[in-house]
């Protein structure tokens, strides 16, 4: 199925049997370009996969945006140890709703993609790990699992190659933190998912212990279409270093929010005005959140003239993240969205280290008073500085995806934060009243 | 314990789909399934799941807490999810949230006294560019309003509710 209407400006590569009849089945995929790349990847070397991916410019979809092809390089060919593959469909990061929609729609794409990899690093097992949430899902690939078996493109000797595969799907169970790769890795092997010392990374030492490669599901989406039309038509469709199209999860006051394929670099204004039919009743916009609830705020200033890319987002001190777009009008209130957010922060600590586990904590005792008003003046610079302090200083990059939007709310928009303090306490009307003694 | 026919095929994929010695990787979703279908993870569900992956109860039982979806008590027939997080909190959600609340006349986590409806305020469930979202049990509703909500209350109330309704 899909939530809302496509929008003719899209790009339609990874996404182009979303329209199509059942689009889900094996019969679909095939009568379109389906496991075409991997008749081709079979007849590759591993260095010629690898270049070409270099070639298309691929970046990682799930977060950090590091080239694909350079990460499957790092993949040790050797080692005498079986090597794995494993898709990050734990999609958590609010804002993102992208990896849903390919599972649900085209998930031979990504079984495709995923035996690519394994022919390249010549691994035998692979696992979906897909976030409990989404439990449909499961049974959605698990169905073109078993259709990819009967047709002989997984198990024993695929396409008389001699090789085998085998692939799997994992479940999550509700925890943001297993998004995070070496924390899914923990959680895969029965643990709970505190995440592991970097390095050695996943790359060289991974699930069980062995070289693994580990990426996005929309990334490893991308991968049959670029070997089917080559490197170089892939990164022409994007801009330099950051090649090909990625969906982008608009949420928030837009008119028609939705999630649309559109070509790295594609820009800002038109994905707003022109896919998204402009902001909805006709306001303002105040400010926007590029990458996932992760990537700091930009005001609507900062998002003139703006190119989606990684590296136009990373110069405007934020990050192209998990492509979720939260676009909030002049009537949001920013004190509330930061709050929300760093409650959610605090939730998904694993409390493994310090910094993150209290920081996180007293940031969202801090913006409650706050909100609630009962802030302080001196409350302001605290919120700032304790969000700084813990800025690079916590065991994986959780602390910092907190630190980062409180740090952008907070000194961006100060100015509503000090007409906070303006306020009595009965003037706000907390949205949530407690509810007490009911049970 | 005796489960399903589908349940125990389902357990048995799981335990054959990890290397070697490596049957503690089946704990999160053992529970997980067994949960959707006995309702809660009760300590004999804990000690079977253990006796099957071959870890000890307590290894089993270490990971509970660190999951969200994982109960120790029984939920509501129907449990409900409410997404506040930011996509959904600034097209409506905590206020869905507050009007589910009080509708139902239930805090978070909590559950009607007939069992039938439980509540939770919950994080970004992958629905964000159609929110408000919620979630019953695993089905998903998108753009949620208070009058949309009330018609599928009293679809579960009155045992007309649909899966497919979205
Ligand atoms: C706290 C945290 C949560 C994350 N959640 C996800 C996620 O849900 N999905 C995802 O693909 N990557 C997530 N990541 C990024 C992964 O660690 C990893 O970089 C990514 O899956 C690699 O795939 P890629 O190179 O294809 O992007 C998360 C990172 C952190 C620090
Ligand atoms: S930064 Fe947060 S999530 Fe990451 S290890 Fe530390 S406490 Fe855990
Ligand atoms: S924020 Fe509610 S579904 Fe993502």
């Amino acid at each position: 199925m899909i939530f809302n209407e496509p929008s003719p400006l899209e790009t339609k590569v990874i996404s182009q049997r979303w329209t199509l009849p059942n689009p889900e089945s094996v019969e679909t995929y095939l009568a379109n370009d389906g496991y075409v790349a991997i008749k081709k990847a079979l007849e590759m070397t591993p260095e010629a996969i690898i270049d070409e991916l270099k070639t298309s410019s691929l970046r990682g979809r799930g977060g950090a945006g590091f080239p694909t092809g350079m990460k499957w390089s790092f993949v040790p060919r050797n080692s005498g140890k079986p090597a794995y593959i494993i898709c990050n469909s734990d999609e958590s990061e609010p804002g993102t709703c992208k990896d849903r929609l390919l599972m649900e729609n085209d998930p031979h794409q990504l079984i495709e993609g995923m035996l690519i990899a394994g022919w390249t690093v010549k691994s035998n097992k692979g696992y979906v790990f897909i976030r409990g949430e989404y439990r449909y899902l499961i049974d959605i690939v698990d169905r073109a699992i078993a259709e990819a078996y009967e047709r002989g493109y997984l198990g024993k000797n695929i396409l008389g190659s001699g090789w085998d595969f085998d692939l799997y799907t994992h479940t999550g169970a509700g925890a943001y933190e297993c998004g995070e790769e070496s924390a899914l890795l923990e959680s895969l092997e029965g643990k709970r998912g505190i995440p592991r010392l970097k390095p050695p990374f996943p790359a060289v030492v991974g699930a069980f212990q062995s070289p693994t490669i580990l990426n996005n599901c929309e990334t490893f989406s991308a991968v049959p279409v670029i070997l089917r039309n080559g490197g170089a038509w892939y990164a022409s469709l994007g801009t330099p270093k950051n090649g090909g199209t990625r969906l982008l999860c608009v949420s928030g006051h837009v008119n028609k929010p939705g999630v649309y394929e559109l070509p790295l670099g594609f820009p800002l204004q038109r994905l707003l005005d022109e896919v998204c039919g402009g902001m909805r009743n006709g306001k303002k916009m105040k400010a926007l959140i590029p990458g996932g609830s992760s990537s700091p705020v930009l005001t609507a200033a900062e998002c003139e003239g703006l190119l989606l890319d990684y590296d136009s987002i990373a110069k405007a001190k934020s990050m192209a993240g998990s492509g979720g777009i939260v676009v909030l009008d002049e009537d949001t209130d920013i004190v509330a969205v930061a709050l929300r957010t760093i409650k959610f922060y605090a939730h998904e600590s694993c409390g493994w280290c310090i910094p993150c586990r209290e920081g996180t904590t007293w940031l969202k005792k801090i913006l409650t008073r706050f909100h609630e008003g009962y802030g302080k003046e001196s409350d302001i610079p605290l919120i700032a500085e304790l969000a700084d302090n813990m800025f690079g200083r916590t065991f994986c990059a959780l602390g910092d995806a907190a630190a980062m939007p409180t740090t952008g709310f907070i000194t961006k928009f100060r100015g509503e934060f000090e007409e906070y303090l303006k306020k009595a306490p009965r003037d706000i009307a907390t949205s949530v009243p407690e509810l007490v003694g009911i049970h | 314990m005796t489960f399903s026919p589908a349940l125990e095929q389902r357990f048995e994929k799981l335990l054959k789909s990890y290397p070697a010695g490596r049957t503690r990787s089946a704990v999160v979703p053992m529970l997980l399934y067994a949960q959707d279908e006995i309702g809660y993870v009760s300590q004999e569900l804990i000690e079977e799941v253990a006796r099957r992956c071959g870890v000890t109860p307590l290894q089993v039982d270490e990971v509970i807490g660190y999951y969200s979806m994982l109960h120790r008590k029984p939920l509501g027939k129907f449990h409900v999810q409410v997404c506040t997080n930011i996509c959904c909190q600034v097209v409506g959600g905590e206020d869905l949230y507050a009007h589910a609340s009080h509708s139902l006349g239930l805090g978070n986590k909590q559950t009607t006294p007939d069992g039938l409806i439980s509540l939770e305020e919950v994080e970004c469930m992958g629905a964000c560019s159609w929110a408000p979202a919620i979630q019953i049990n695993y089905d998903f509703h998108h753009r949620v309003t208070p009058e949309r909500f009330e018609q599928l209350m009293q679809a579960m109330r009155d045992g007309s509710y649909n899966k497919k309704a979205s």
